[in-house]
């Protein structure tokens, strides 16, 4: 099967010091789902900034079958679509519209173009009857559909979520499990979200110090890592 | 918040609205130079440009009072400057300072209470105003959101916790210092947000409109009024 995304050696070090990446093997195959466990601290953030070149570090990174350096940069991050945890974050533009159009405005979309394609995408998430509100007064749950349109607007292979329930009520959570399992890109989650992670993804990694102390079977790794508080 | 409610006034619907950024931003430039160089004595002519003012903010459908009460925060400064005036002796002078920097301040603001800031920050450009310098406006309204809310946040924290009777000078230093951390905390996540969706430091206007034979009777009209208003009176 051809790989989405494949790493290896990866090292990163903060500027305070912080060995935050410690040597990450890592690989996503195309159409998968896998979900990043691991305790806070532990650099599962710091290793999806590196997925679309956020964050620079040592080791080698192929993205869709392209390493990753300065000049294939704009193209990975046109393919590695990164939801953020916080979407206040990622809402920046003055109208949800115009915010999901940013994005393909930046790939050289026409604005036409773009704005279509922001309606299209913003109707898929179930947004299109808030278009020319304003982001910041939306819900949390609108909020994170509206930040995860902005990504989808820009067509990416491969969707990075970070922490996506975070803030969430549970009829909410329910909407986007839903929403991000009609979604066919590869997923990588970040998630303290056992259930989530259990309905959305097949593997697992467990993040211990900058290092993967286990992968496998999500349900199996959620066992052996004791990953439920209930 | 102030700029949250400008904001929402730029989304308007009005003829004035409606009309491209590109004519209105020109209209307060001519608007502007018209108003600096006007004599002190010509104090008629500054009622008439307050009078073409507030037709604009009535066709606009802005409240006056509102857009008046935002204007006059420039007042303290200028009023400064004016009062140093009037103490050596001319009063008109003095006058004519403060009606000119009111009346700045109100042209400026119903620029950009009509036009979102994606417009006029587009017209800028334009215009081949320095990048950077647009760059720098529309960080800083977006930031300014931010670090507003921010320090709403904390200020309630504060409030929750008695600060009413402990807080003080002391208080708000640390508030200050720990606002400026946390700002460059959230400002640096919207960056990396932004460069994820393909930001290469340029805004790219979402819907550049053309300029209409409307829009450019709009700018004839301003110029013809700000003319006339500046000849005769």
């Amino acid at each position: 099967m051809s790989k989405a995304i494949q790493i290896r050696g990866l090292r990163y070090r903060y500027p305070d010091g912080t060995q935050a990446l410690n040597g990450i093997d890592f690989h996503l195959d195309a159409g998968e789902s896998v979900a990043l466990f691991g305790a806070n601290g532990s650099g599962k953030t710091t290793f999806v900034m590196h997925l679309n070149g956020l964050l620079r570090g040592e080791g080698s990174i192929e993205v869709c079958s392209m390493p990753l350096s300065d000049e294939t940069l704009e193209q990975i991050r046109s393919k590695v679509g990164v939801v953020f945890q916080d979407s206040d974050e990622q809402l920046f533009m003055p109208t949800v519209l115009e915010d999901v159009a940013f994005g393909p405005l930046n790939l050289g979309l026409s604005p036409d173009d773009a704005l279509t394609r922001a309606r299209t995408v913003l109707k898929r998430v179930g947004m299109a009857h808030a278009l020319e509100r304003a982001p910041y007064h939306l819900s949390a749950g609108e909020k994170k559909r509206v930040a995860i349109a902005g990504v989808l607007a820009m067509d990416p292979e491969i969707l990075v979520l970070d922490e996506p329930t975070t803030f969430l009520d549970p009829p909410t959570r329910r909407d986007l499990l839903t929403l991000l399992r009609s979604l066919p890109q590869a997923k990588v989650v970040v998630t303290h979200d056992a259930n989530l992670a259990r309905a959305l993804t097949t593997r697992a990694v467990f993040f211990d110090q900058g290092r993967i102390a286990g992968e496998g079977d999500v349900i199996e790794l959620i066992q052996r890592f004791h990953w439920e508080y209930s | 918040m102030h700029h949250l409610v400008i904001d929402r006034w730029s989304r308007g619907s009005s003829s004035l609205h409606q009309r491209d950024p590109r004519a209105k931003l020109a209209a307060l430039l001519v608007f502007l130079i018209v108003l600096s160089t006007t004599r002190p004595a010509a104090q008629w002519a500054f009622a008439a440009y307050a009078i073409m003012l507030i037709i604009a903010v009535h066709s606009a459908r802005l409240p006056i009072l509102g857009l008046a009460g935002r204007a006059a925060l420039v007042l303290p400064f200028s009023a400064t400057f004016a009062l140093l005036t009037w103490w050596s002796g001319d009063t008109l002078r003095a006058l004519a300072l403060a009606e000119k920097s009111f009346l700045s301040g109100m042209a400026a603001l119903l620029l950009v209470a009509t036009t979102p800031l994606t417009g006029w920050t587009a017209a800028l450009e334009s215009w081949r105003a320095p990048r950077m310098l647009i760059l720098v406006i529309q960080f800083v309204y977006r930031y300014l959101f931010v670090i507003a809310e921010q320090a709403q946040r904390m200020r309630w924290a504060a409030v929750c916790r008695g600060s009413h009777k402990t807080g003080g000078f002391r208080l708000a230093t640390g508030l200050v210092g720990v606002l400026f951390a946390r700002s460059w905390q959230r400002a640096d996540g919207i960056y990396h947000a932004m460069l994820a969706r393909g930001f290469r430091g340029r805004f790219v206007p979402a819907a550049p409109a053309p300029f209409r034979a409307a829009d450019a009777l709009f700018f004839s009209a301003c110029l013809a009024g700000c003319l006339a208003v500046r000849i005769l009176l």
